[in-house]
């Protein structure tokens, strides 16, 4: 066996190990303080009097109920939108539309999208002016709480415009998977209108293959963060920013309840993710005699225009809160009910300049680490498959959504314990780890297709030459799949540009990003300096996007074949 | 047999001088009249845009041809409608039976609607009976073998109530022996329900077994 047979056969377990070991640790290290172990804080005899002040917080009920609602909620309604608008427009021009603005819009981080969308939507944001006064009358900001709305209302909607463009670019990966196109073409000979030939011949096959990014959907909104301190309300808060609050607080006994809290944490989400699978086990019994009643147009008309209106809401909200960002950096004075900042100024963007510069380095050189080591290990697993011609069995596959599924609150926290007692410095090195563990997954789910799908004869072309097993990998798969690994590139820099949390936790808050700055400026009152904030979060991606897109059609230039 | 009767008496397929371009070159050029109960068939090589004929009928051409000319099925136009209105009956190359459903939910899935449960369930048992496959209805598709999947297929549109058959190179991916038991099957079945069809094939073998008018396009 030569040198690269073996290291491309080990790099698959070194990934799994990378999975699934600090997750693993995490989670027991939060199980020991949770019952009253944690000798660095004298912590020495087991007790469950931690479980008891967390039932007796005040607000429990309402946090747990809050996280629940609004994870569900927000998973639902973008799945709802997602599936409307295929079954409205799978296979028709307007498609490809939007499948083209949708891609960068994945590249928002959600810390960015949720400012956005606070400063639009809040009573003296965008959305209020552009009306007021001509039609509200208004001449004064009107008393509404948005966000931080009791009922999570915000959070919702910060949740679903993020999720909406992950989902949709899930099942675009899906639908040739499950033959969509054949499908659909069968059942609309048959007479079924484009709705209903949807929903009844491909979304049976395709819920199945987008199931687990719909559990990560559910894990992310009943346990984010970010969103949730942003637009969530704070008294009481969802549950996962109490945990976050009672870490930080500076009396350290709170340190027990918060990874009791943190366990919690871990029994919601499973509980929100039992209660979805119990909800889709009942939609298949009572859909299954739908299925073939032969009803062709039911709802159609109504599903189109649901569809249209929804999908086309949700590119409108992100876009006027991408450009109310904007208009915030800009803004000198900006007084209501003035839809338009004046004079305009660039004050800000120079001010923001030299403090930002160290926040800026930070995100940049953490990314590009992170998003180095994902790509070097996804391409080698998906390497190995490729040599072994064998795909990932199931279980692989549930082992690389597992960081995914876990809430981040749970395991980071035994993290940051594991890490003091095995002395490691927090800083660069092990947040660049920490954010690999949410970087690899999304790296492989955007490289696994085109590497799956290229044609195996190109190899065997080249061994039949006489080139060897790493010759082949380094002078015709790497070459032909350069565009897709870049883009893989780029969305793994884009996640890790936007995690909020494990920067937090695993730096000890010392390591200040774009996205941790944005955030905590973001609950206090300068709105100019937290949209350059925002917008800096993300023009990163933006960047890493247009470098994965333009690099490849630059260095092929002169090999058409190779840029379709 | 079933127990759905045909709606209206059949009416001829009209294809009206039509002609698909891809940019400047035109790929066919057809103008045909197909009465009740024969089959047209259009010979070619692969690649002369057969296919593509075929799809412009069912109303599936893709957006990167231009297509002129009309489509008629007796008087009614059906040049620019939907595909779901046409009420043409498309067999395709594979039989593409819904993994998700049972081989009788494959069936019902093509009857019209109503009827309520039992019937709709009695519908499909005599529809399963009809070409050979009687209890078969709670099967999984993926268990049947390939000339039972094409059976299943066929059955599917004719329980549709088409008023027009299409057929892709229906029989191309099965076996020499199945070849010949499907191709008797279908062509019978098309004969008595006095469909106009619309046959693309690449094999001479088909065309003698339709027994109707051929057009050779090169």
């Amino acid at each position: 066996m030569s040198g690269f047979t073996l290291g491309v056969r080990l790099l698959p377990r070194l990934t799994i190990l990378l999975l699934v070991l600090p997750v693993a640790a995490g989670l027991v290290g939060v199980v020991a303080p949770a019952f009253g172990w944690l000798p660095a804080l004298g912590g020495r005899t087991w007790t469950l009097a931690h479980w008891q002040a967390l039932w007796q917080a005040p607000g429990l009920a309402d946090m747990l109920r809050l996280s629940l609602v609004t994870g569900l909620a927000s998973t639902l309604l973008a799945l709802a939108i997602v599936l409307l608008f295929l079954a409205a427009f799978l296979e028709t021009p307007l498609f490809r539309v939007v499948r083209r603005l949708l891609s960068p819009l994945l590249a928002v981080p959600h810390a960015a999208a949720a400012i956005g969308l606070a400063f639009l939507l809040t009573p003296s944001g965008l959305a209020s002016r552009l009306f007021s006064p001509w039609l509200t009358g208004w001449t004064q900001p009107p008393d509404y709480l948005f966000p931080g709305d009791p009922g999570g209302l915000a959070l919702i909607a910060g949740l679903v415009l993020k999720e909406v463009p992950f989902l949709l670019l899930m099942s675009l990966a899906a639908l040739p998977q499950c033959q969509a196109r054949e499908r659909l073409m069968v059942a609309r000979a048959l007479g079924y209108g484009p709705v209903s030939a949807f929903a009844k011949a491909v979304l049976p096959g395709l819920y199945p293959l987008i199931r687990l990014p719909v559990y990560a959907v559910i894990a992310f909104a009943t346990s984010t963060v970010e969103v949730a301190l942003i637009l969530g309300p704070s008294t009481p808060p969802t549950l996962a920013v109490a945990v976050v609050r009672w870490l930080g607080d500076p009396d350290l006994s709170l340190r027990f309840l918060a990874s009791a809290g943190a366990l919690l944490q871990l029994a919601a989400t499973a509980l929100a993710l039992l209660a979805w699978w119990g909800a889709e086990c009942l939609v298949r019994r009572l859909a299954a005699g739908w299925l073939i009643d032969g009803g062709r147009r039911r709802g159609e008309a109504t599903g189109r225009v649901l569809g249209a209106t929804l999908t086309w809401l949700a590119i409108g909200l992100l876009g006027a809160s991408l450009a109310g960002l904007i208009l915030w950096s800009l803004a000198a004075y900006w007084p209501f009910p003035a839809a338009w900042p004046s004079p305009m100024t660039l004050r800000t963007w120079r001010e923001a300049a030299d403090t930002a510069l160290g926040p800026l380095r930070h995100t940049a050189s953490i990314g590009l680490g992170a998003t180095a080591l994902s790509v070097v290990l996804v391409v080698g697993c998906l390497e190995a498959e490729t040599l072994r011609r064998r795909p990932l069995r199931p279980g692989a596959q549930l082992i690389l959504y597992l960081p995914l599924l876990v809430p981040p609150v749970a395991f980071l926290y035994g993290l940051v314990q594991l890490q003091a007692q095995l002395g490691l410095a927090a800083g660069w090195l092990a947040v660049t780890l920490g954010h690999s563990l949410f970087v690899l997954p999304y790296v492989f789910l955007s490289l696994a297709e085109s590497y799956r799908r290229l044609d195996p004869r190109w190899g065997q072309v080249a061994a039949a030459l006489g080139a060897s097993r790493a010759a082949t990998f380094r002078r015709v798969r790497l070459p032909m799949l350069a565009g897709p690994i870049a883009v893989a590139a780029a969305v793994g820099f884009a996640v890790s540009v936007g995690q909020y949390l494990p920067t937090l936790l695993l730096g000890a808050g010392r390591l200040a990003t774009l996205t941790t700055e944005a955030v905590s400026l973001a609950s206090g009152g300068d709105r100019r300096l937290t949209a350059v904030y925002a917008l800096g979060q993300l023009a990163l991606p933006a960047l890493g996007f247009a470098l994965a897109l333009g690099l490849p059609r630059f260095l092929f230039r002169h090999r058409r074949q190779l840029l379709t | 047999m079933t127990q759905f009767t045909l709606p209206t008496a059949p009416s001829p397929l009209i294809l009206e001088d039509v002609i698909i371009r891809h940019g400047d070159q035109t790929l066919v050029a057809v103008d045909a009249r197909v009465p009740p109960g024969e089959v047209l068939t259009l010979m070619g090589p692969s690649g002369v845009g057969k296919s593509t004929l075929l799809a412009q009928v069912a109303g599936f051409l893709a957006p990167v041809f231009q297509a002129s000319g009309r489509i008629r099925l007796g008087d009614d136009d059906l040049t620019r409608r939907p595909p779901e209105r046409r009420r043409l009956g498309l067999l395709f190359q594979d039989p593409l039976l819904f993994p998700h459903l049972s081989v009788g939910g494959n069936l019902a899935f093509g009857m019209p609607v109503g009827g309520g449960r039992r019937r709709r369930r009695q519908a499909v048992e005599a529809a399963l009976a009809d070409i050979g496959l009687a209890g078969f209805a709670d099967r999984d598709p993926a268990t049947l073998s390939g000339g039972q999947r094409a059976r299943v297929a066929l059955m599917r549109v004719l329980l549709a109530e088409p008023r027009a058959m299409l057929l892709d190179e229906p029989f191309s991916k099965l076996d020499a022996a199945l070849r010949d038991e499907m191709r008797r099957l279908v062509f019978a079945r098309i004969r008595a329900r006095g469909l106009p069809t619309l046959m693309v094939t690449h094999d001479r073998d088909d065309a003698e077994a339709a027994g109707g008018r051929v057009i050779e396009l090169a």
